[in-house]
């Protein structure tokens, strides 16, 4: 769906998306680099089940969620890509985990 | 000035949570009403409250507030039935039991004190609730954290989706037939020979009867009809988290879990006139109070925080009354809202479509702002 500009430069930044490999560019924000590598759906809705994907791209819709690096609902768009992240669709509502000792 | 004239059996002053559902109780009485409210500018209780339908605490001072309150906690299931009758949506009730925790043995003690005195007062209903360690609540409420010293739980406490419960009055009035009339605020209100003439930059509305549900602007209103809503603003401030999965089946007086999986935090109670603004000192204490409540909130990302005034009497209770100089005109205000929504379409409303006030609600009225102090 979407292509990069032929001026986009960059070095490549390896990541995984759900286990599979794939690469972005330096500068490239988590859900910049999923939508460039064709991946349009990135979590389901916690109410109704319903695929979402990048929408606003400014940390507005909240429709970027993704699991990064074991950290739930975290937004793609706000979030610059780091060689090595382990990327994971966000599957509904996480849930909630306590801190270590803390209760 | 008049540009419109409409006529109408019974006008609502305001689309609120309280006008809202006295009009829902008016149309359900085969009245005509029409609702007039002012735009997206007003102050909004009812768009931005904290949705509990809540019993424990409710009526020391006042031991008739206990029991109306008592009374819609118990008349909800039906409005909640009737709302998804008239409209097929569900408003997301659920009455498991409530529970006010306590951070500390002096806050303990203050609340086991407040709720012996509700509870003997002469007059007072008789409802059950129980008084909670530690150890006992933790029975119930898994996730609390090591500072929590125990609880009060009620049975009769609960909550609702509060914009959905919004948007389905809305959607069941005019289903009914109600017009419903924003941005037409009221600016004044004359008594004719057949009721009232309502007017304001939209035109002239004439009624034969008057309901002033206008929140806050019934301050202004109220003395028109020579009524009396001596109301102030309080602010109030909430936060609410993402959404996560089901952890807490039960309400706390100041947290719980919506049924779509965010976490509400709303502590504060603040007399700041008209002013809405969030301030992060307020904020702060509340999270970290909700998160020494439940640790595992520590994690959670905060997505939207606001702030909104309360409609606040001298005493806290709502107010209810029909003008001596002018009848037909009635004043319905109150802080709990929410709470009060089966009462008011289920039992006010109906009250007022025969002409008068229900059973049992002759201490609401304003009157009780006036005994004299004895020598
Ligand atoms: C932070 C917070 C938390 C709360 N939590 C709870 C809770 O958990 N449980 C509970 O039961 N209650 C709660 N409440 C209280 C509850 O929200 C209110 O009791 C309720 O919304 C009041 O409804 P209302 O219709 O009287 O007022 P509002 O919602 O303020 O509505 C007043 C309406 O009147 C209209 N209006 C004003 N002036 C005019 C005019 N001149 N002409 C025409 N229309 C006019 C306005 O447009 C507005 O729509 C909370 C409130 C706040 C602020
Ligand atoms: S795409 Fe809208 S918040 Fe990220």
């Amino acid at each position: 769906m979407f292509r990069r500009l032929p001026e986009a430069t960059g070095a490549p930044i390896p990541f995984t998306f759900d286990g599979r490999e794939m690469v972005g560019r330096r500068g490239d924000t988590v859900a910049a680099a999923l939508l460039a590598a064709g991946i349009s759906v990135c979590r389901t809705m916690a109410v109704s089940g319903a695929p979402r994907g990048p929408y606003c791209m400014m940390g507005v819709c909240f429709d970027c969620l993704v699991t990064i690096d074991g950290a739930a609902n975290r937004q793609g768009c706000l979030v610059l890509l780091v060689e090595g992240m382990r990327i994971k669709t966000q599957a509904g509502a996480p849930q909630a985990q306590a801190e270590e000792g803390a209760t | 000035m008049s540009d419109v004239r409409l006529e109408t059996d019974i006008a609502v002053i305001g689309g609120g949570l309280v006008g809202a559902a006295i009009a829902y109780g008016l149309a359900r009485e085969g009245r005509a009403v029409r609702v007039l409210d002012e735009g997206d500018v007003a102050l909004r209780a009812s768009r931005a409250n904290f949705a509990l339908v809540w019993v424990q605490s409710k009526g020391l001072g006042m031991p008739e507030y206990a029991a109306w309150t008592r009374a819609s906690a118990a008349a909800w299931p039906a409005l909640a039935a009737a709302l998804r009758e008239d409209t097929g949506i569900d408003v997301g009730l659920s009455q498991p039991g409530g529970f006010t925790l306590a951070l500390s043995e002096a806050e303990m003690q203050r609340r086991m004190e407040m709720t012996r005195l509700l509870h003997n007062q002469p007059d007072m209903v008789k409802y059950d609730y129980e008084i909670l360690d530690h150890a006992q609540t933790s029975k119930r409420l898994p996730a609390i954290g090591r500072d929590v010293v125990g609880s009060i739980y009620c049975p009769l406490d609960g909550h609702v989706n509060s914009l959905r419960l919004f948007r389905c009055l809305h959607q069941a009035i005019k289903r009914y037939g109600v017009g419903y009339h924003p941005n037409c605020a009221v600016e004044t209100i004359t008594p004719i020979a057949q009721g009232f003439a309502l007017e304001g930059s939209f035109g002239e509305l004439r009624a034969g009867k008057l309901v002033l549900a206008a929140g806050l602007d019934n301050a202004r209103l109220a003395p028109m009809v020579d009524l009396e809503a001596p109301v102030v603003p309080s602010k109030g401030q909430i936060i609410v988290t993402e959404k996560v999965a089901p952890f807490l089946t039960y309400p706390m007086h100041t947290l719980r879990q919506t049924d779509e999986g965010g976490v509400m935090i709303g502590d504060s109670q603040e007399d700041h006139g008209f002013d809405t603004a969030v301030t992060t000192a307020v904020i702060s204490v509340m999270a970290q109070r909700a998160v020494r409540m439940f640790p595992l909130l520590a994690k959670l990302n905060v997505v939207r925080t606001w702030s909104a005034l309360r409609v606040m009497s001298p005493d806290g209770f709502p107010i209810y009354a029909q003008s001596r100089i002018h009848p037909g005109a009635f004043l319905a205000t109150c802080h709990s809202g929410v709470t009060l929504a089966a009462n008011h379409a289920l039992t006010l409303a109906p009250a007022i479509a025969r002409g008068g006030l229900p059973r049992g609600t002759s201490s609401f009225t304003s009157e009780r702002f006036h005994v004299p102090t004895l020598a």
